[in-house]
């Protein structure tokens, strides 16, 4: 690799790094610094040393608003995986011939505005909503569901928007996996169950984490699926953050949680890290 | 079988509210789910609500602006990133993977912040940042996938030929990286159209932008003009996402 930078090289770097630097990296400091601080009656921050916000967030009025969030993102985490896994293993060893195409239709969601799939799901979940209608019509209830601002609204909401977001990471690692490896178990007596626990899943453990990151961390911000479907304010940690900035103006204790959502992903970025450096290693023996 | 009912039934999870949502988009009934005949009223009305007009052109403005200039810096940096060692390069490397996975909400209570501190006015310039933040690190990605693979030696040789700096990025490097430089702006693009969260907290009350107008309506309930709109914004979305798609996977 050339190690001798030109001009224009420096520039373009100096540009990036500058702009990071400022605008993502200067930032997320200003949240741990605040999240350290205190709430001044005029001011936004008050500096003067402390840890209590980090302590309020045990109270336990604020303690079961986190409580509930994580089970809303775990539940939703789980839901997804056990709906997207079987899902990205066809894909991924669909002929190659259709596998774009299928990528494809996965991929227009993935990238498609939240906010409009979340909206579209109101049509079919509300009492005189689509579902409600077909489960009339076929005489599978006598009376309407009431889903809408209930909390199983926020799951189904959350699954189907987070969806595309765990089968695209998953279809990307079983898609890397020498299918050889799947050959030659089942040519020593491997059973189909065995083939997976023992060489499929642990060789897609990356992408299962990485996808899971990409729905865990959502499923706690995304305050306007609680919003929108859920009613109740305060049902996820995304809405508290957003309440402490903008309704009661307690920064620190903002930052606080915030900085607890930053942790939870280094933590799960590790997680994914390892499980990469261990399938490398591996492959190499 | 199975395998092609089970991929059927998560396909028709993932399109079939975005279909319904299309399809009543031209239902003339406003508030049932009966179908009560064909209409382009609400797309008529659409075009007469001058404040949603005015929250679309703002909304295309931050779009094309923000997507622009992420991929001059993101297509810049990652040309250098692949090609030079330098001090500081694995922490860039990092920032970037780690503002990928960053929770949206994370990053707009943070940029809020700096705008307060340094009382930066909220309105066009505070999303105009905050949006090239948040794309170029997927225009950085699209552009080191292309170039991953891309022998290093053509520039050596280039060099040695008299090539200067310019010449080999102009001649050599830019043909290469065109189909990912548009597919990066694409993304951008789309991203900045859709975003909800880091807006929500950085746009001023003069300011209005499109998913933010569409989230305080819908909060207000189902209407059909929303529908259309919503409609518009899918069909948008996916006219760019085909696009973009297409230029990533053209054969290097």
């Amino acid at each position: 690799m050339n190690k001798k930078m030109g001009i224009f090289a420096k520039i373009s770097i100096s540009l990036l790094a500058f702009w990071l630097i400022i605008f993502a990296f200067l930032p997320n400091i200003l949240v741990l610094f605040s999240s350290f601080m205190s709430k001044g009656e005029t001011e936004f921050l008050l500096f003067d040393f402390t840890f209590s916000n980090y302590v309020k967030i045990a109270d336990t009025l604020y303690f079961s608003i986190f409580l509930g969030s994580f089970k809303i993102a775990i539940i939703t985490t789980v839901t997804t995986l056990v709906f997207a896994y079987p899902f990205a293993f066809i894909l991924a060893t669909a002929s190659k011939k259709y596998r774009a195409l299928l990528l494809l239709f996965v991929i227009i969601p993935f990238w498609t505005s939240s906010l409009v799939r979340t909206y579209a799901l109101i049509a079919i979940l509300k009492t005189k909503g689509l579902l409600n209608a077909l489960l009339l019509w076929i005489g599978f209830i006598d009376t309407p569901l009431e889903i809408m601002y209930t909390q199983s609204a926020v799951y189904i909401g959350m699954t189907y928007t987070l969806l595309p977001f765990m089968i695209l990471p998953i279809y990307a690692s079983i898609e890397k996996i020498d299918m050889r490896l799947v050959e030659a178990a089942k040519d020593l007596g491997a059973s189909t169950f065995s083939q997976f626990t023992k060489i499929i899943i642990p060789l897609s453990l990356p992408g299962i984490i990485a996808g899971s990151t990409l729905v865990f961390l959502p499923s706690l911000g995304m305050f306007f699926i609680a919003d929108i479907l859920g009613g109740a304010k305060d049902l996820i940690i995304g809405s508290f953050i957003r309440n402490q900035f903008l309704t009661f103006r307690d920064w620190p204790f903002g930052s606080s949680a915030a900085i607890m959502l930053t942790f939870i992903m280094f933590f799960m970025i590790y997680l994914y890290s390892r499980a990469s450096a261990n399938i490398s290693q591996k492959s190499t023996l | 079988m199975m395998r092609k009912l089970y991929a059927s039934f998560i396909y028709f999870l993932l399109y079939i509210p975005i279909v319904i949502l299309i399809i009543y988009s031209f239902n003339a009934s406003k508030y049932s789910i009966a179908w009560k005949g064909f209409t382009l009223e609400w797309y008529y009305k659409l075009l007469q609500n001058d404040s949603l007009i005015e929250a679309t052109l703002n909304t295309l403005h931050i779009a094309f602006t923000s997507a622009f200039s992420a991929t001059l810096i993101g297509a810049l940096g990652a040309i250098a990133l692949y090609r030079f060692d330098f001090f500081g390069k694995k922490f860039l490397h990092s920032l970037i993977y780690i503002l990928i996975m960053s929770p949206e909400i994370v990053m707009g209570i943070s940029l809020l912040m700096l705008f307060i501190f340094i009382t930066m006015p909220l309105g066009f310039w505070t999303l105009f940042i905050a949006h090239v933040t948040f794309s170029v690190p997927f225009v950085i990605v699209t552009v080191l996938a292309r170039m991953s693979g891309f022998d290093l030696s053509i520039i050596e040789a280039a060099k040695d030929l008299g090539a200067s700096e310019w010449i080999i990025f102009k001649s050599i490097i830019l043909p290469n990286i065109i189909p990912a430089l548009i597919a990066g702006f694409l993304l951008s693009f789309t991203l900045s159209l859709d975003d909800v969260i880091i807006s929500f907290f950085v746009t001023g009350p003069d300011y209005e932008i499109l998913p933010l107008k569409i989230y305080s309506m819908v909060r207000l309930g189902v209407k059909p003009e929303i529908n259309a709109l919503s409609a518009v914004m899918f069909v948008f979305t996916l006219f760019m996402v085909i696009l973009s798609q297409i230029l990533i996977k053209e054969k290097k």
